[in-house]
């Protein structure tokens, strides 16, 4: 592609810190299909960056790249200094790099309070024998594990479900659950699937404080969203993905005049 | 009447030791959801390696190690946690079905080569001479079975309290974490494989400790307690008791071996003489009914598993307000 590597529209000198992930050159393509395209962007530390982008422009392909659930057809990723494309999910995951899911994952059969208590991470009592041989160290661990996880509960607003199997709450608070789980592990960057997708108005604005919340005290985010009005209200710097590649990038206002953008959008409405 | 005490004795015991049995799958698919169609290849291992390195040397086949009780005991849950290793590391990343099919597929296998390795395991004539752990000093009439089924029952509730520990514990979250959903657990930084194969081999150590138990309990093990037969009905004890619950587990293996026992002795005993040469046949058709009408009507089984809260008793200071 002819803008490889440059990034749109971006205001120099943002107030935003440094880049905490970079995108350099990053393709993925499904047999012959090229699902993204050698995608070069920045996300800057403490930002909430929003990712849109119409039907089948690549979002979601970016997103599993980035969250180490694909790996790269070509390019690199770079979280923190450093270089993780080759780094499974689940090591992601210890480098500082948190994901909820689209569709949410809770362990179902499990109570909400034992899903959140899974997440920290170099937990003593998960290898087999220490989990029967030392338990008298294991119960201090997990005291403290349960008492952040309630704390957590608390700030999500799920406190009063901890006992409740995570199956049977309903999908929004199955969102905050799953930011719950992500908390545990206090990552730098949080990569959210369409966090207001099927969640109704009062639990989205629930969620969006407590982005904003946790924004303020230093998080970045990656947010994938269909629903506009959102992304537009809550999400600084925005970039547009079309056929695989970046299109727009800068602030909401901008994006909300800029041409290239509003004739992709026009051209394929966008299914909120 | 002594004659029914000395009745219940042997049905306890073979009960219990199946029990253990459904104890190890219930780790396996209970707790972290591996569909294990093999029993019978750990139960089997148990069995070979126990008799083989625990009897006395015998023509026309290996064994005659004559080793302490303990450790021929020991090296047959070996033989079946070493035998899990290698199949858990080649079929594990196989899910659901595909999984039981590989492991079913192991353990026909295995049973054939009980059947045909005639040197090793002494092929259709099983393993014989076999010396029973302290029977010089009990004899081998009543008061032997009933020291044996004390045995059995403290090892059946030896294994009750350390899956019961490693349920509650951090490893036990672990293993429903992942029994749920892979992926998320993944996205928290779990590594599933490695979690999977302990699972995976700990409890086919402990099938393997049921079957070696099984075989001191008869003194002899051939293939033909190595069926797939075996494999069903352990599944069936554990779909009936309830996946998930060790205690369910443990109530569906007696429940279970006695509709088994009963069945069979009914069967003898009212079918008509046309149909006695068909009653095993007749109790395999049952079980898999019992089987599918459990999964069908309760799928939890007759004692569902709980919620695990991690740290029981502890108050979360709220009550359900809903």
């Amino acid at each position: 592609m002819w803008f490889l590597g440059r990034v749109w529209g971006r205001a120099p000198g943002q107030s935003m810190g440094e880049p905490i992930l970079k995108l350099k050159g990053v393709s993925r393509s499904f047999g012959d299909f090229v699902a993204v395209d050698r995608v070069s962007l920045n996300i800057r530390s403490g930002s909430i960056t929003g990712l849109i982008g119409p039907n089948g422009a690549g979002k979601s392909t970016l997103f599993n790249v980035i969250a180490g659930d694909l790996a790269p057809s070509a390019g690199r990723v770079v979280f923190d200094e450093q270089d993780i494309s080759g780094f499974a999910s689940e090591r992601r995951f210890a480098a500082g790099l948190g994901r909820t899911f689209q569709i949410p994952r809770p362990f179902k059969r499990m109570s909400v309070l034992e899903n959140v208590m899974l997440a920290p991470l170099d937990q003593d009592g998960e290898g087999l024998l220490a989990a029967v041989l030392g338990r008298a160290r294991i119960r201090a661990q997990e005291a403290a594990i349960r008492k952040r996880a309630l704390e957590v509960l608390d700030f999500v607003t799920l406190h009063p479900l901890a006992d409740q199997p995570a199956g049977k709450i309903s999908g929004g608070q199955m969102k905050l659950l799953e930011l719950a789980r992500v908390l545990m592990g206090d990552p730098k960057l949080i990569l959210l699937d369409e966090p207001a997708a099927g969640v109704n108005p009062a639990l989205t604005e629930v969620l969006i404080g407590k982005i904003e919340e946790l924004n303020r005290d230093g998080k970045t985010f990656l947010i994938i969203e269909h629903d506009m009005d959102f992304v537009m209200r809550h999400c600084d710097p925005v970039i547009a993905l079309a056929e695989g590649c970046v299109i727009f990038e800068g602030t909401a206002a901008e994006a909300q005049s800029n041409p290239v953008l509003l004739d992709v959008y026009l051209g394929a409405p966008v299914d909120a | 009447m002594i004659g029914f005490i000395s009745y219940l004795v042997f049905f306890s015991t073979v009960a219990a030791i199946l029990a253990i049995a459904v104890l190890g799958l219930n780790l396996q698919w209970g707790n972290t959801g591996l569909f294990n169609g093999g029993i019978v290849a750990s139960f089997g291992a148990g069995a070979y390696g126990t008799l083989i390195l625990g009897g006395t040397p015998q023509d026309g086949h290996l064994g005659g190690f004559e080793l302490f009780y303990p450790l021929a005991l020991a090296g047959g849950m070996a033989f079946a946690g070493g035998l899990a290793w290698v199949v858990g590391r080649l079929t594990l990343r196989l899910r659901h079905d595909y999984l039981a099919i590989a492991t079913f597929g192991v353990a026909v296998a295995f049973e054939n080569v009980m059947r045909n390795a005639t040197g090793v395991t002494g092929g259709a004539q099983g393993i014989r001479g076999f010396e029973r752990p302290l029977q010089n000093l009990l004899g081998s009439g009543f008061s032997y079975n009933l020291v044996f089924l004390v045995a059995v029952l403290a090892f059946l509730a030896l294994v009750y309290v350390f899956l019961e520990r490693l349920t509650v514990s951090p490893f036990g979250r672990l293993l429903r974490a992942i029994r749920e959903d892979e992926t998320a657990a993944r996205s928290l930084g779990k590594s599933p494989d490695r979690v999977r194969l302990a699972a995976f081999v700990t409890g086919s150590v402990i099938i393997g400790l049921a079957g070696g138990l099984y075989g001191t309990f008869y003194a002899f093990v051939s293939p033909q307690d190595v069926l797939p037969i075996l494999t069903f009905q352990i599944w069936a004890m554990l779909i009936v008791g309830g996946a998930g619950n060790n205690r369910g587990a443990m109530a569906g293996a007696f429940l279970i071996w006695g509709a088994w026992t009963f069945s069979g002795w009914a069967l003898s005993r009212f079918a008509p003489v046309e149909a006695q040469l068909y009653t095993g046949s007749i109790q395999f058709v049952l079980i898999g009914m019992v089987i599918v009408g459990m999964l069908l009507w309760r799928p939890q089984g007759l004692f569902p598993e709980r919620l695990v809260v991690s740290q029981p008793g502890v108050d979360t200071g709220n009550k359900q307000r809903d």
